[in-house]
């Protein structure tokens, strides 16, 4: 331990500049105590991954737990549900009883390049009922999405426009989506229509609350610096308000799409005829319930997509503001 | 009829309603200041500075009195008046680019879409920033946001710069980057600049003119001193001067002898 005894490592040229220092045995003046040199250990450096290892092993992280959980929880299923005096069947009957619906869903339904059209009535897959639910729900939707936009924006802007119509919206609101049916069959005489009704009455109230509340937080901030910059109200409209209340216009149009499609399921339920709601009850009627837990996975997957595509729409235009 | 300032404030009573009756923010505030020169608003909170501010910039209508500008009355918010407000209000939607041309397009009638651009980029770099022109307001430090606001604010050639406690968020040293930037700038435009602070060293450092202001409600102008010292200022070589010293003492007796902070008696 040369540089611990006080004879070799406190002469007054190891202190001079004011670093700390030792002497060696040989005299040699080494800017720090050796031992503490000789302490530092430094890690091996792995060698650098390449990228696509790295993004396989991130995507592998991700989706493992959720392919663990859904293996674990089949099997849990398949155990509990398994012996032949069950009343409900296990996965391995879904498999078997339905085979024809998982693995022929689009069976009576013509996509092509330039033509899309389904069989009207007989025997459709699955994803024929899913998709004409999806084009009732898309249409629906887009009017409620706009005239939600617009009148969230009215009464978000103007005071009188708020007290006029807010206690109307609040009340409207809470009506349960199929209350409307009666009234909405009452209207409009055909299934196609009244259920095209049904999401619009469904989907609009989240669509007009969110962007009221969007433009009604519009931070002072803001405002001021349309005042100062002296914006005319088209400006102010497109560069403060629109980007301003994307958000929650989003956070709106996102709860309104997920009710649209519960409320379509509801609605072709009561309503028969096509959709995934009316292949549900066909198949409860028909005892054949492995079809409608088929269905059920359908509706799930079709709802979570829906979901996420109308975020991604928001984070896309929050962006480009 | 005596000849007006370039700016002048005339008996501005400003008076909000509240549940409890009239509250009188300001009480007959009479302010005169010339072309060229650089103000510092000084006082407690809740003096009213921010509302004396808010009447030139047309943001807020004063009760009784006017405001000229040039000879003419001011009623409105206006580009002429521009604003750095204290928490910067960048839209963080548009890049810092977008933010200082949103101003440009409101104030360059005649320039075409390349000289708008320049002009954009010529005042970033006035503030430092032409290296962040394509970043959002979040990307950047407080310090840098505030730098925009200033670009953003002098890209729109105003006739009155007012600045509402533009540092007050920053913490010391970011402060004295930007008051050396805001020193730098005044050298060379010679804005006339109505600027509010808590700061005494900002206020004597940065001012032609320090007024301070009596405690709210009623607030009115305790004292205006004027602040000497040749310019352009060099931070250093101000401070070590009698002017800048005597001028700093007056600033702090005011504050905290002659009229010190209501919650500080209360406690």
């Amino acid at each position: 331990m040369a540089s611990s005894s006080p004879s070799k490592t406190s002469g007054p040229s190891a202190s001079a500049g004011g670093t700390p220092s030792s002497t060696t045995e040989l005299g040699v003046i080494v800017p720090y105590p050796e031992e503490a040199i000789a302490r530092r250990s430094f890690e091996p450096v792995a060698a650098p991954e390449h990228p696509l290892v790295r993004g396989a092993r991130s995507v592998a992280a991700s989706v493992l737990p959720t392919m663990v959980m859904i293996a674990v929880l089949l099997a849990f299923w398949q155990l509990l549900c398994g012996s032949p005096s069950a009343t409900f069947p296990s996965p391995l009957a879904v498999w078997e009883q339905s085979h024809d619906v998982i693995i022929h869903p689009f069976k009576g339904v013509d996509i092509g390049l330039t033509h899309f059209s389904i069989q009207d009535g007989g025997d459709v897959g699955i994803a024929g009922h899913v998709l004409t639910s999806l084009s009732r729900v898309l249409i629906g939707y887009s009017i409620a999405a706009v005239i939600g936009v617009a009148l969230g924006i009215l009464i978000g802007q103007s005071v009188f426009a708020f007290r006029a119509l807010d206690p109307l919206f609040q009340v409207l609101r809470t009506v349960p989506p199929l209350a409307w049916l009666p009234i909405s069959l009452a209207i409009f005489q055909q299934a196609q229509p009244s259920a095209i009704f049904l999401i619009f009455i469904t989907a609009i109230w989240p669509v007009i609350l969110n962007t009221a509340a969007g433009v009604q937080t519009i931070p002072a901030a803001y405002r001021n610096v349309a005042k100062v910059l002296a914006l005319n109200p088209v400006e102010y409209f497109t560069r403060i308000m629109l980007p301003a209340t994307v958000p929650h216009m989003f956070t709106g149009l996102r709860i309104g799409v997920g009710m649209s499609w519960l409320a379509i399921v509801a609605a072709e339920m009561v309503q028969g005829g096509t959709g995934v709601g009316f292949f549900i009850w066909d198949s409860y009627n028909s005892s054949l319930l492995t079809d409608t837990i088929v269905a059920l996975i359908w509706i799930g997957m079709v709802g979570f997509t829906l979901d996420r595509i109308v975020s991604f729409a928001g984070r896309i235009i929050g962006r480009a503001g | 009829m005596k000849q007006r300032s370039y700016l002048a404030l005339e008996g501005i009573t400003v008076e909000f309603p509240t549940k409890a009756g009239r509250f009188c923010a300001l009480d007959g505030i009479d302010l005169e200041v010339e072309k060229g020169q650089f103000v510092a608003l000084i006082g407690h909170s809740g003096c009213g500075k921010s509302t004396l501010l808010n009447a030139v910039a047309g943001l807020v209508k004063p009760t009784r009195g006017a405001i000229f500008l040039d000879g003419q009355v001011v009623d409105a918010p206006g580009p002429d008046r521009a604003v750095v407000f204290q928490d910067h209000s960048l839209l963080p939607w548009l890049t810092v680019e977008e933010n200082v041309r949103l101003a440009v397009d409101k104030t360059a009638g005649g320039k075409n879409k390349a000289e708008r651009k320049d002009w954009v980029m010529h005042n970033l770099e006035l503030v430092q920033m032409a290296h962040a022109a394509s970043k959002r307001p979040g990307e950047l430090s407080g310090g840098m946001k505030q730098r925009v606001g200033i670009a953003r604010a002098i890209a729109m050639n105003p006739r009155v710069l007012l600045m509402d406690e533009p540092f007050g968020a920053l913490d010391a040293l970011t402060r004295a980057a930007l008051q050396d930037v805001v020193m730098d700038l005044q050298a060379r435009l010679n804005n006339t600049v109505l600027m509010i602070t808590h700061d005494v060293d900002e206020a004597v450092l940065l001012a032609d003119r320090v007024v301070m202001m009596t405690n709210g409600p009623a607030a009115r102008i305790g004292e205006d001193r004027a602040v000497s010292l040749a310019r352009p200022r060099n931070r250093l070589e101000a401070i070590d001067t009698a002017e800048y010293a005597e001028a700093r003492s007056a600033v702090i007796h005011f504050l905290h002898e002659r009229y010190r902070n209501p919650a500080t008696l209360a406690a």
